[in-house]
């Protein structure tokens, strides 16, 4: 019984590997997605340095006296909005509809822009009151890690802006749709970092 | 026993060649997904801002531990509304990548955190001979009690 199934069996491992490696044009999201995975790496180890240099003010400020809920509920809001656009854009992309698709994009920049420009006066506010990055080592690791967040923003929309320009002379074109769902996964992504910042970082660090 | 295995064999060459053939139009989401996250992503954000702002739990270690919760669950919504992620994207490799990644932030935040708060908790100057002078290891504090 068992030798007879064995010589059935030859054809069979050939249908393990499939000729071609990997497909050039999925790749290129894996790609993408496993560099967000490194990127993970390096907002998990701000975060570490966060949670064990929060509560170091050296006798300046501490959480409570210089974060800011209400702004901070505001930009939760125009990043949590921008991402869910940026959704749409892609929804809209799906169904080849350019126009509407620039519309969304447009949008999620703006929404995007806002909570860039709410922040840096953020922290040009800080700075101003003397807590600075240079205060306390609470400090240094809150900028650090908010800023780090908040310049991957600004990437991201100077690649929005890239992509918008290239999708306006070239098209929907395959190149463009690969780019722009690298784009979305990465807009998405630090729309989930965002969370572990307004939570921990802010929440958190007002009660600590 | 090896009937299965070869049935087994030809699945999966099939699974990845309707992959290759649709990578355009892959785990898109769709305007009730965006919709559902966005409004499980309010109400996960919305709940500890009332909590914090609201002055709602007093106990702190109970507050910190909420939030924290609540921020892990929009994580995974985000994870599953926003970025799609499921075991058929990529053939699994997206999933596999992800789980090793949260595995290894797992160990980084925890084991940072652990490591650090012990050390602080033991660096502290808690011997008596250190509670009598608690700042001798400053220079200018060293002099005037000789």
């Amino acid at each position: 019984m068992n030798t007879t199934a064995i010589d059935a069996a030859p054809p069979a491992p050939s249908d393990y590997y499939s000729l071609t490696e990997a497909p050039p044009r999925n790749g290129t999201l894996l790609g993408f997605w496993i560099y967000l995975m490194s990127d993970c790496f390096i907002f998990a180890s701000l975060f570490a340095c966060y949670a064990v240099l929060g509560t170091e003010y050296a006798g300046g400020p501490t959480g409570a006296d210089v974060l800011d809920l209400p702004g901070l509920a505001l930009n939760t809001a125009l990043l949590l909005v921008s991402s869910v656009v940026f959704g749409f854009a892609m929804l809209e992309m799906a169904r080849q509809r350019k126009g509407a698709m620039l519309g969304w994009l447009a949008v999620a920049g703006l929404l995007a822009a806002a909570f860039v420009s709410l922040e840096v006066h953020e922290f040009l506010t800080m700075i101003a009151d003397g807590a600075g990055p240079g205060r306390s080592a609470f400090l240094s690791s809150f900028f650090t890690l908010v800023a780090t967040h908040g310049l991957h923003v600004t990437l991201g929309i100077l690649w929005l802006i890239v992509l918008m320009v290239q999708t306006l002379k070239f098209g929907l074109n395959t190149d463009n749709v690969r780019r722009l769902r690298c784009l979305s996964m990465f807009w998405h992504f630090l729309d989930l970092v965002w969370v572990g910042v307004f939570s921990y970082v802010y929440l958190v660090g007002v009660l600590r | 026993m090896s009937q299965p295995t070869s049935s087994g064999h030809a699945t999966p060459p099939g699974n990845h060649d309707g992959m290759l053939d649709d990578p355009m139009h892959e785990h898109q989401g769709s305007l009730r997904g965006y919709l559902t996250g966005f409004v499980l992503a309010a109400i996960l954000t919305v709940i500890p801002f009332w909590l914090v702002m609201g002055h709602v739990i007093a106990n702190k270690q109970v507050l910190i531990l909420v939030i924290l919760a609540l921020a892990i669950v929009q994580i995974f919504v985000h994870i599953v509304y926003f970025l799609h992620l499921d075991t058929r994207s990529e053939s699994g490799w997206n999933m596999m990548a992800f789980i090793f990644t949260a595995v290894l932030v797992i160990i980084v935040l925890g084991a940072s955190i652990w490591v650090m708060y012990n050390e602080n908790v033991n660096m502290m100057p808690m011997s008596p001979q250190y509670q009598q002078h608690p700042i001798s290891h400053q220079p200018t504090g060293n002099q005037p009690p000789q």
